[in-house]
């Protein structure tokens, strides 16, 4: 690493590095969710590191709601093919059309919550026993309690009042077919940790976690982007904001935040100073309800 | 001296010693929590209590901690103050949770013991302070709460740190202890020095966590237990991949494949994709070796003369319904080795109040034992003491695929 390492960020990098190598090798057919975001930027570099020089021994996978930033699925194909992995896509509009999951039609529904079928379907489908996924901990107070390898049964429901023991870091990946791990090598990453990381090895991001113009729409207290999901009810103007995104997630419920950080440096020193948790600041899924991250990650939700 | 190193804590003790309060207060008088976080812990305040705000709830997450005010699971939360870095495990109090405890507490290198100081010293917080020691806390930080309610009277304070600190001092591996007067309800001691204890001439708990020297003097050797082994296609190119443990590794050492016994040359290290000369305890690493010998998961390089063993005895928390007894299998896993193990002995049961090893032909839920193990694979094992890489193991219910039992050991035969 660079010089703008430090011992705090490499041991967790080493800490992460070694989850990814201990969990692909204990099970026998896992992947790796890559969003386009940035914390599976960071997740997946490391898994690139993790097996260098040989391949990354794992697909990697992407829950697409149909509603994305199109600068994000530019990304994700581009650093997908620049590392060598192999892209599978589960498509929530594919889940709708085949009668899987049913489509709320009001104007501000948002597919989020849809994914977890999508996700579980993806599952089965391609007989994956251990998913890797970007949470951590420190982004709600649900996933503040998980283990980093986290068990579901074979309904891909999480038990938080019955989690495995898990001591030290001896991870304990035994399970009957038909159940699943979920794995998260950044369970102890902060989101400042995750841009020091991202500066200090320079890994690319897509272009709308920098500052941009964008046309928006207050709702909710959030800033949706115009366009796509997002279109105006009567009654709502839209305004063009300089605004970036702290998190990437389904167009129609993540929010932008106004902001002039350019730099990753200059979204290093915003975040230092941020008051708002980063999905109290952008995510109206979560804030819908006290338990909105528990009531998913029960059905199956990352 | 200041550290930028990352201190792991974990709280502990008994049930409404005020745990998620003393976190939630740390997490708040550090400025660490949001406006949005605080917003909806008032929420909830009004939602599950008498309105009054309640800083528990920056920890317990979820509904069924939220609708009962307890800690069922560990809540693992991230502060820091311009002196260093802190990961906190808030475990739960309630004896159904201890093996939650347990969990939080195994990578802690400080235990906060939480004392209600009404109440003193109860049978929690010896089984707490107890399993602190066994998983190798290097202190116990002993913080007796709720000192407003005894009128801050030192007699009370130095009673309770006597109590504790006696009991700690005679288990069969004592750690330091330190007591703190404070009220984590109103802040006293917890961050600040407070006025109320004008006989506490001590520093506040974050003022000795952020100093609190958590390093250990490594003079074992390097150990690295194989995780996998690496081998892209089309190259001559094979290395280990593990993380290393006791000291540290260079280009050009020696070292032993265990279980087989041969030796050769490291030819090459790297971390991170990028070639070094030496890696350092804690690096995760893959290391290529001079000739072509075999090695597999599992395995294990040392640059000392451990030998591998297939007979170990150590203390054991038990952290499933189902008791344990001689004769008992199971599945376990020690470094990178997944084998079976059966229970030859079970030497006796450690009581709470008397530390006498107490006969016993089983162990249940919660019990703490020192039992004697024969595994189906060779494992480099070492004392607890000496390595913790080589000091640990996992016991694992062949029913139900769940971790059963947390073993340090004591002796490898």
């Amino acid at each position: 690493m660079n010089a703008t390492s430090s011992p705090h960020l490499e041991s967790l990098a080493d800490e992460a590095v070694t989850i990814i190598r201990e969990v692909a090798t204990e099970c026998e057919n896992p992947v790796l969710l890559f969003s386009g975001g940035k914390d599976s930027a960071v997740l997946l570099h490391l898994a690139v590191l993790a097996f260098a020089p040989a391949r990354l021994p794992f697909p990697v996978m992407h829950v697409d709601t149909g509603h994305n930033f199109n600068e994000v699925i530019e990304y994700r194909d581009a650093f997908v093919e620049r590392v060598g992995a192999r892209l599978i896509v589960a498509s929530v509009q594919e889940s709708i059309d085949n009668g899987r999951v049913v489509e709320d039609p009001s104007p501000r529904a948002s597919r989020n919550r849809l994914q977890s079928v999508t996700l579980l379907d993806a599952i089965t489908e391609h007989g994956f026993d251990a998913v890797f996924g970007g949470g951590r901990r420190d982004e709600d107070k649900a996933r503040a309690k998980e283990r980093i390898l986290s068990f579901r049964d074979r309904h891909g429901r999480w038990d938080p009042r019955n989690q495995r023991p898990e001591p030290w870091d001896l991870l304990n990946a035994r399970i009957r077919k038909g159940e699943q791990l979920r794995a998260f090598p950044l369970s102890n990453w902060t989101e400042l940790d995750i841009w020091q990381y991202i500066a200090s090895e320079q890994i690319p991001l897509p272009s709308i976690y920098y500052s941009h113009r964008r046309e928006v729409v207050a709702r909710d207290g959030m800033l949706l982007a115009v366009g796509g999901p997002v279109t105006l009810e009567p009654g709502e103007r839209s305004s063009v904001e300089t605004v970036r995104y702290r998190t990437v997630g389904d167009a129609s419920c993540t929010g932008a935040v106004r902001s002039s950080a350019s730099t990753v440096e200059e979204v290093i020193a915003e975040v230092s100073a941020a008051r708002i948790t980063e999905r109290g600041a952008t995510r109206a899924d979560d804030t819908f309800s006290e338990s909105a991250m528990e009531d998913r990650k029960r059905e199956g939700y990352f | 001296m200041t550290s930028n190193t990352t201190l792991r804590i974990a709280t502990a003790g008994s049930v409404d010693d005020g745990k998620s309060t003393l976190i939630g207060r740390l997490l708040h008088d550090t400025k660490t929590v949001f406006e949005d976080q605080l917003a909806a812990v008032e929420k909830a305040s009004r939602r599950y209590g008498d309105g009054e705000r309640n800083l528990a709830l920056l920890t317990d997450g979820l509904r069924a901690e939220r609708e009962q005010g307890i800690t069922i699971d560990v809540a693992h939360r991230y502060f820091a103050t311009p002196r260093r870095s802190f990961i906190v495990a808030d475990t739960p109090g309630h004896a159904q949770y201890t093996r939650n405890m347990v969990t939080g507490a195994s990578t802690a290198d400080v235990a906060i013991v939480l004392v209600d100081a009404r109440h003193g010293v109860l049978e929690q917080t010896r089984r707490h302070a107890f399993i602190a020691s066994l998983l190798g806390v290097k202190a116990i930080a002993l913080a007796v709460n709720k000192m407003d309610l005894v009128e801050w009277d030192e007699g009370e304070f130095d009673s309770v740190a006597k109590d504790l600190a006696g009991y700690v001092e005679a288990l069969p591996t004592p750690v330091p202890v330190h007591a703190f007067p404070i009220s984590a309800l109103h802040g006293d001691n917890v961050v600040e020095v407070s006025e109320r204890s004008p006989w506490y001439a001590g520093p506040s708990l974050l003022e000795w966590l952020e100093v609190f020297d958590e390093s250990v003097v490594i003079d074992s050797p390097a150990r690295l237990d194989v995780q996998r082994v690496i081998r892209p296609q089309g190259t001559d190119f094979r290395g280990f991949a593990g993380r290393l443990a006791g000291g540290s590794l260079r280009v050009g050492d020696t070292v032993t494949v265990l279980p087989s016994g041969r030796s050769s040359t490291v030819s090459g290290i790297q971390r991170f994709g990028r070639d070094i000369t030496v890696a350092n305890v804690g690096q995760a690493v893959t290391v290529s070796l001079a000739d072509k010998i075999d090695v597999a998961r599992g395995d294990v390089l040392v640059a000392g003369a451990e030998l591998s063993t297939e007979l170990v005895s150590g203390h054991v928390c038990w952290m499933i319904d189902q008791p344990l007894r001689e004769g008992s299998r199971y599945w376990f896993k020690h470094g990178t080795r997944v084998g079976r193990a059966i229970v030859d002995a079970v030497e006796y049961r450690h009581d709470l109040h008397t530390l006498e090893p107490v006969a016993a032909d089983e162990i249940g839920l919660n019990d703490l034992a020192m039992v004697r193990l024969s595994l189906s694979e060779p494992i480099v094992a070492s004392p607890y003491e000496v390595s913790r890489e080589g000091g640990r193991l996992i016991l694992v219910d062949e029913a139900t695929n769940t971790t059963a039992g947390a073993v340090m050991i004591t002796v490898a035969a």
